[in-house]
């Protein structure tokens, strides 16, 4: 990429502007050897807007999610992140868009060689921050999970919970513009979603930071729509009056193509038949 | 097992091949610029180079020690035995040391830089490291590639000085060599060439153990039995491809020094 264009990406990114949309996918489409699994691909989300991915499994999900942080490329189509196409944008550009960007994955994927303290710190040590400011920065990250009693751990030594705030703890230690969450709650019990769920809420309602938030449990994807973080008790509460969060909305996928894209309203309002059994 | 038609069969080997060949150069050219990883070289050095020390002293030595007996044997029948000293610092310098300390560090450690950064694809956190904005080529592969390049070559040294003194032991203890002759034989049986022929070997020999043991590690699938046989692959393939690039090493130097 010539030196002109890249500073421009680099100003671009470090202040993404709020009237332009954070993530395209414009007609895009991926096979796996000869079997589809994205077809004609298109939506929009808005700068602090929370996009939840609904699907049954096996429906493109986790790959959206991939093509997102540009881990995969399309075999037709674009994708603009932050109003830059990443479809066509070399790795070595990709890894400052990166920085950008956090990634919380479907199994955690911690480094398992590292302690938490590492795992967390892993973006700041790349980007040379001094070790005390990490440590700072790790800490801080670390109680807005409500894990710094486990610093010191390693990841075989935490339950799948811990990981998973872990893990999100090492997506937003950068503070970045855009948050990738793969299946934050697959595979906890439900008093453990709830938690990971309350923190989904908070990093939106406190940072405003825009989410892509993918899940199989309905119940998670309306309590985050129709729940809100208060600061004061610390704990998520019901928005008054049944209302919804407005910047909270939904994208249903299956089988490769989307079936629902809109609101929370839009989407219990629905008419569509495989919808509605779906969310029966 | 399904089958696969011979045209599909050629382009999957062809593209291995290009991936193989776009990973080696990756991974060698990434030292070149920046981010370097100079703490991760360190501490491949010291797994690879001081953590193989014992396994190589020992296969050295005693490698040493039957190529002095089984080489008495022959010699004894023309009268030569004296040149057990030639025939061990000959064989150990120029073919035995370089091969065996490839094949031995092949077995410990393209095994384990497979089955490491398989586990690693299998469990995302290649995708994590990518997503955090780290190549992983040149954070795992480069400093696995210098670290063996490196250390193999003072391994080989280790081992050819361990078999040289594994024979010196059995020709004196055993068959009643003079120790003055026997070192004084090695020494002017080795020329120059066989020097840089057997210290050549071991940078072609690390270069494959490296990019086989993390190309197969890099293209693992399919859980923990994918780790189990790119492991298996990366040790079969890298110890094939020594064996191989031996002989042509061989015939190169035997083309470029005559001996």
């Amino acid at each position: 990429m010539p030196p002109d264009i890249q500073s421009g990406l680099a100003s671009t990114l470090s202040a993404p502007q709020d009237s332009q949309p954070v993530v395209v996918f414009d007609d895009v489409s991926i096979r796996f050897d000869v079997k589809p699994v994205l077809q004609n691909i298109s939506f929009t989300v808005q700068h602090g807007e929370t996009r939840i991915i609904l699907g049954p499994a096996g429906g493109g999900k986790s790959v959206l999610m991939k093509l997102t942080n540009g881990l995969l490329k399309p075999d037709s189509g674009k994708i603009y992140i932050f109003g830059q196409e990443i479809t066509a944008m070399p790795e070595r550009d990709l890894y400052k868009l990166r920085a950008h960007i956090g990634m919380v994955f479907q199994e955690s994927a911690l480094f398992d060689s590292l302690s938490v303290e590492d795992n967390v710190a892993y973006r700041l040590h790349e980007e040379g921050v001094s070790e005390e400011e990490a440590h700072t920065r790790v800490v801080e990250a670390l109680k807005f999970v409500e894990l710094e009693q486990a610093i010191h751990k390693f990841p075989s030594e935490l339950s799948g919970g811990m990981r998973r705030r872990v893990s999100i703890a090492r997506a937003i230690i950068s503070r970045p513009d855009l948050i990738l969450y793969d299946s934050p709650t697959g595979g906890l019990d439900p008093i453990t979603s709830t938690t990971i769920i309350e923190l989904v809420m908070k990093q939106r309602d406190v940072s405003h930071t825009t989410s892509l938030l993918i899940t199989h449990r309905l119940q998670d994807a309306f309590t985050l729509a129709m729940n809100r973080f208060n600061p004061e008790t610390g704990k998520m509460e019901p928005i008054p009056n049944k209302g919804v969060d407005e910047s909270t909305k939904f994208l249903v996928l299956n089988e490769g193509r989307i079936v629902f894209d809109g609101t929370t309203h839009e989407l219990v309002t629905s008419t569509d038949p495989w919808l509605r059994e779906y969310l029966a | 097992m399904p089958f696969v038609s011979p045209e599909d069969y050629a382009k999957q080997t062809v593209t291995a091949v290009q991936e193989y060949a776009i990973l080696s150069w990756q991974a060698l050219a990434s030292i070149f610029s920046r981010p370097r990883y100079w703490a991760d070289i360190f501490t491949q050095m010291d797994m690879i180079g001081v953590g193989s020390t014992a396994i190589i002293v020992l296969t050295g030595f005693f490698t040493g020690c039957v190529l002095a007996l089984q080489s008495a044997t022959s010699l004894r029948q023309f009268g030569s035995v004296s040149l057990t000293g030639n025939l061990v610092a000959l064989s150990m310098v120029k073919e035995l040391g370089p091969v065996l300390t490839g094949l031995m560090v092949s077995g410990r450690n393209a095994s384990g830089m497979a089955s490491e950064i398989g586990s690693m694809k299998v469990t995302e956190q290649l995708d994590a490291m990518r997503a955090l904005g780290t190549d992983p080529v040149r954070k795992l592969v480069t400093p696995r590639l210098y670290a063996t390049m490196f250390m193999l070559f003072f391994l080989t040294i280790l081992s050819d000085a361990f078999g040289i003194a594994g024979g010196a032991l059995v020709s004196i203890l055993i068959m009643g060599l003079n120790p003055s002759s026997y070192f004084s034989n090695s020494y002017r049986a080795l020329e120059y060439a066989d020097v840089v022929q057997g210290l050549t070997k071991p940078l072609f020999s690390a270069f494959i153990i490296a990019t086989v043991g993390c190309y197969f590690g890099m293209t693992t699938k399919g859980g923990t039995q994918g780790v189990g046989k790119s492991t298996t692959q990366a040790v079969v393939v890298s110890s094939v491809f020594i064996i191989i690039v031996d002989l042509l090493v061989t015939r190169a130097m035997i083309g470029i020094f005559g001996r």
